[in-house]
C-alpha cells in the first residue's frame, strides 16, 4: 500500500460530458439570445443552465439525448429570464402601430402584393438549411425585428410552444398572438429575401 | 374572394390551429391561382421549421444511438 493513494481517477464518462457542454454552448449561446434579445441577459441563462447541468449530472443518469436534456434546462432558465424582464417592465408595449405600417407597405389598398414586395422563389428548402448564410442572414433579419414580435416568433419556433401557451408566458390574448407571429412572418419572410438574394439585411 | 394580404393571414394562421373548412377552401382556391402567395406559402413553411437548427442531430456533438424522439 503506498503511502500517498492516488487520488481516484476522475470519471472518463465527466469528463466526456464537460467536452460535450462546452461544444454545445455556442449552439445554447446563440437560442438564448434569440429569445432575451440580450447579449448580457443571454450569456447568464447560459451560464445557469451550465451549472445546472453539472451540478445535476446525476439526475441525468446517461439516458439518451445529454444535449436535448441541457437544452431543456436553458428552456427553463430562458423563461424564467423572460418573466424577469416583463416584471421589470422591459417589455414595449404590445400592440405597436408600426408593424401595422411594415406591413402595409407589401400590399397596395386592393389587398394585391406591391409589385416590389412580390414574393420570389427561394429553391430548395433542404439547400436553405444547409448553407451557412442562410443562417447568417435568418440572424440579422431575427435582430432586425421588434422585439415584441421577436419574442413570440422565438417562442413559437424555436422553443416550440403553442400559441396557448405562449399567451399564458407573455399575457396576451390568442387571437394577438396570431396577429403577432403573422406580422413576424411577413416582415422575416421579405428580409431573408432580400438578404438571401440580394445580400442585403435590414428589416 | 381572398386578396393576397388575407391570403398570407390564413398561411400564417394553419401554422398555429387548424383552419376551418371555409378558411382552407379560400386558401386553397387563392393559391391556385396565384404564383406570388404560392412562393410565400412555401417561405412560411420553411420559416415554421427553423426550430431544427437546434435539434440533437445538426449537432457535431456524438448523440448516442437510442432512436429517441426530441421535438
Amino acid at each position: 500500500m503506498t503511502a500517498h493513494p492516488d487520488p481516484a481517477p476522475r470519471e472518463p464518462a465527466e469528463d466526456d460530458y464537460r467536452r460535450r457542454l462546452a461544444a454545445v454552448r455556442p449552439r445554447l449561446q446563440s437560442f438564448a439570445l434569440l429569445h432575451l434579445r440580450d447579449r448580457t441577459q443571454a450569456e447568464d441563462a447560459v451560464q445557469e443552465a451550465l451549472v445546472a447541468a453539472i451540478e445535476k449530472h446525476d439526475a441525468f443518469a446517461g439516458r439518451s439525448g445529454y444535449e436535448t436534456w441541457v437544452f431543456g434546462i436553458l428552456k427553463y432558465k430562458i423563461l424564467d429570464a423572460m418573466r424577469a424582464q416583463k416584471r421589470h417592465g422591459r417589455w414595449e408595449p404590445l400592440h405597436d402601430e408600426a408593424d401595422d405600417e411594415a406591413i402595409d407597405r407589401q400590399f397596395q389598398h386592393s389587398g394585391r402584393w406591391q409589385p416590389q414586395a412580390r414574393p420570389s422563389a427561394w429553391g430548395e428548402p433542404e439547400a436553405a438549411f444547409e448553407n451557412d448564410h442562410f443562417w447568417q442572414v435568418f440572424d440579422a433579419c431575427m435582430i432586425g425585428l421588434p422585439d415584441n414580435l421577436a419574442r413570440v416568433f422565438s417562442l413559437r419556433e424555436l422553443m416550440g410552444l403553442s400559441t396557448g401557451d405562449i399567451c399564458h408566458e407573455v399575457g396576451i390574448k390568442e387571437n394577438n398572438c396570431w396577429v403577432m407571429l403573422h406580422r413576424a412572418r411577413l416582415r422575416l419572410r421579405a428580409c431573408i429575401e432580400r438578404g438571401w438574394l440580394t445580400e442585403e439585411t435590414t428589416c | 374572394m381572398l386578396m393576397c394580404q388575407q391570403a398570407t393571414r390564413l398561411m400564417s394562421l394553419k401554422l398555429d390551429r387548424p383552419l376551418r373548412l371555409g378558411e382552407r377552401l379560400s386558401l386553397r382556391l387563392h393559391l391556385a391561382m396565384c404564383g406570388a402567395c404560392r412562393e410565400c406559402d412555401r417561405q412560411f413553411t420553411l420559416l415554421h421549421g427553423v426550430g431544427e437548427r437546434f435539434a440533437p442531430e445538426r449537432q457535431d456533438g456524438k448523440e448516442p444511438q437510442d432512436g429517441e424522439e426530441t421535438k
